[in-house]
């Protein structure tokens, strides 16, 4: 995975709590067996409709989606995350997160970021009002930066360690193999095994 | 020091813990399924990686297989996702329970039928379902595509600790109540995301007296309310299920086993980062109205005002004004099927709703069995005879319906009774609207044409 350090760029506003991943990538779209080319489909249902928040000219281009409480709940799809990064997005800020959806974010090099609901506000009627405003996410000083602003944010350590040095989780895994060799010896004889 | 029930089986399963560093969780078996696993064997490939553990390793076809017809039924894209997951399998050495095989059906039913799931175990999935398995006092939860290719790889997961809820349910279940209005009733209460970063222990008398179905059912939606995993402490209903089940030991080892299965319950003085206590004998048949699971009131209830932009937006996507009585809402089709509601006891209770009564004219119904064994099983009792004669589809199993991948699917605009889990904006198809319900209710609405009252028909 490629490192994450800052990320920036103009703000996208989702003003809804809630926002599920099959709104995000609808299910027709989970039948292909890449890693790649879900953008198109992001959001397709809402998009459909028109006049959707993502397809204003102001907002073309921006790099962090900026959305209400629970974001990304529902399925475990990394489709979703996937469509997202695809579209053009780099990191996402909210009050609150799915875990399932937070962790494959930090999986696809997604900065999934974490504001009390105040300070999102501030950052959607922030977009809404001058969709031209410039947001920096810094992983490094954990720091969400604006004009005249900074704020502050937590983030899982061993999360921010994996993106900031673009480690492969799975290489990190197999270093303890002799832990697991251990493991495995010592599981109960009736634990099912289905060969 | 005394220990819940999850941390138990937290601690079971450390390979290995550092300070400053996630633990890494040993599997103990992993279900994979064909949608959220291509690419995650693809990039086993393109590493020169293989699947380390093939034998705590089991696949089913469900997310996209037709329910009628066999896989020939299928669009293209889905057939070759699952060609896919058949020459993955084939190259890994994993057991594949295809479409039109013996045991193939829905991932979080055939583990337990199969007696793979067993008390104690950490199970994980390509789904965020998985929690339902916790209903036999396992740790068991979803995972995204690129956690499935860890686990393909080394049978391991680095996990950060999470905090425990317990929900004590206490009371006797009125008539016409069941598991299902418990858990939709609680996340109504709770909200969506209340369970955030938490394993949720569901305890109290009256979980004791649930059967496996209705404590799966419960499990199942933990998801729904934010939970990481939800689970119910083994005893001697989880041990007569599992006796003689295909997977499950036998003889010594089936003795060995009991005595560690005795042991998983959350010790005395054990405590909680919180706890939820619901109150069973006042609860009533829930029903949902708008588009999260959380928008909840029971079937007597009203549509209720709008608190907020997010339920704004849900009467006008389920087409509802505030006010209207939920009793009396007419439907277009019903869906008695999914992980949460397609087991045999859940089609046993919706067939006695139906007996000897006629689907609505208006109303398109069917039943999706959640595995082949459910089917088989509903078909020996003669109840694939009641659906048939009450005007209900009869299908073969999968997830069908409860998120429309196969052709399955609620037309824009069409209203329906649901047993499955989610009823957000298109989840059955672009446009449909979703009211989730326990299978009697589906059963009523089905035969009366409307959202009614389960307990008239009794
Ligand atoms: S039945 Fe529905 S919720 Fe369950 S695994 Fe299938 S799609 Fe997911």
């Amino acid at each position: 995975m490629e490192p994450v350090k800052t990320v920036s760029g103009r703000m996208a506003p989702l003003d809804l709590a809630d926002v599920d991943t099959d709104q995000i990538i609808p299910k027709q779209f989970l039948k292909r067996i890449e890693r790649t080319g879900y953008g198109p489909f992001l959001f397709y249902d809402w998009r459909a409709r028109g006049g959707f928040v993502l397809d204003k000219p102001e907002h073309a281009g921006a790099a962090v989606l900026v959305a209400g409480a629970n974001f990304g709940c529902g399925s475990s799809r990394e489709h979703a995350p996937w469509a997202l990064r695809d579209f053009g997005f780099k990191a996402i800020i909210a009050p609150s997160f799915a875990d399932i959806f937070r962790a494959n974010c930090y999986k696809t090099g997604l900065l999934a970021v974490t504001l009390p609901q105040s300070q999102v506000r501030h950052l959607i009627d922030l977009a809404s009002e001058d969709p031209t405003a410039q947001l920096t996410v810094d992983l490094q000083a954990q720091e969400v930066r604006g004009e005249g602003f900074t704020y502050r944010f937590e983030i899982d350590p061993f999360a921010r360690h994996c993106l900031l040095e673009g480690l492969d989780e799975i290489s990190l895994v197999e270093r303890h193999d002799s832990d697991i060799a251990a493991y495995e010896k010592h599981r109960a004889a009736w634990l099912p095994a289905v060969r | 020091m005394p220990r819940t029930l999850a941390q138990k089986l937290w601690d079971a399963h450390v390979v290995r813990s550092a300070p400053g560093e996630p633990d890494l969780l040993f599997v103990d078996l992993h279900l994979v399924h064909e949608v959220t696993s291509p690419q995650a064997f693809e990039g086993l490939r393109l590493a020169g990686r293989h699947v380390r553990r093939p034998d705590l390793t089991v696949a089913t076809m469900d997310h996209n297989v037709p329910t009628r017809g066999g896989i020939r039924a299928a669009d293209e894209l889905s057939r070759k996702q699952m060609e896919v997951l058949a020459e993955n399998c084939r190259n890994e050495g994993i057991p594949l329970h295809q479409i039109g095989s013996r045991h193939q059906g829905i991932v979080h039913v055939i583990g337990p039928e199969l007696g793979l799931t067993q008390p104690g175990m950490l199970i994980v999935c390509g789904d965020s379902h998985t929690s339902t398995h916790g209903a036999f006092g396992a740790l068991a939860f979803g995972i995204g595509t690129s956690e499935v290719e860890l686990v393909l790889a080394t049978q391991c997961l680095p996990q950060k600790r999470q905090g425990d809820i317990a929900v004590t349910v206490e009371g006797e279940l009125p008539v016409g109540v069941v598991a299902k209005d418990i858990v939709l009733g609680l996340i109504g209460r709770t909200g969506t995301s209340a369970g955030q970063g938490h394993l949720v222990e569901y305890r109290g008398s009256t979980i004791r007296r649930l059967s496996m179905e209705g404590r799966m059912t419960i499990c199942n939606m933990s998801i729904e309310w934010g939970a990481k995993a939800g689970m119910v402490a083994p005893d001697e209903t989880t041990f007569k299920y599992l006796e003689g089940k295909p997977h499950a030991p036998r003889g010594a080892e089936w003795e060995a086993a009991l005595d560690y299965w005795r042991s998983l319950v959350t010790d005395e003085g054990a405590t909680f980062d919180s706890e939820i206590s619901v109150d069973a004998s006042t609860l009533e048949p829930h029903v949902t109205w708008g588009t999260t699971p959380a928008q909840v009131v029971p079937v007597t209830g009203r549509v209720p005002m709008p608190h907020s932009e997010t339920d704004e937006r849900a009467l006008r996507y389920m087409d509802l004004r505030p006010g209207t009585a939920l009793a009396g809402i007419a439907i277009d089709r019903v869906f008695i099927g999914s992980c949460t509601n397609a087991r045999l006891e859940d089609l046993r209770a919706a067939a006695g709703v139906i007996q000897g009564r006629h689907v609505h004219p208006k109303v398109r119904a069917m039943v999706v069995p959640g595995s082949t064994t459910v089917k088989r099983e509903a078909e020996d009792e003669g109840l694939d005879l009641v659906f048939k004669a009450a005007g209900f589809e009869w299908r073969n199993a999968g997830c069908s319906m409860c998120l429309g991948m196969n052709p399955d699917i609620l037309a824009p605009g069409e209203r329906c009774a649901s047993t499955s889990n989610r009823n957000f904006e298109g989840r059955q198809g672009s446009g449909g609207r979703t009211h989730l319900m326990s299978p009697p209710m589906a059963a009523a609405a089905a035969i009366t044409g409307h959202l009614v009252d389960v307990r008239e028909l009794m």
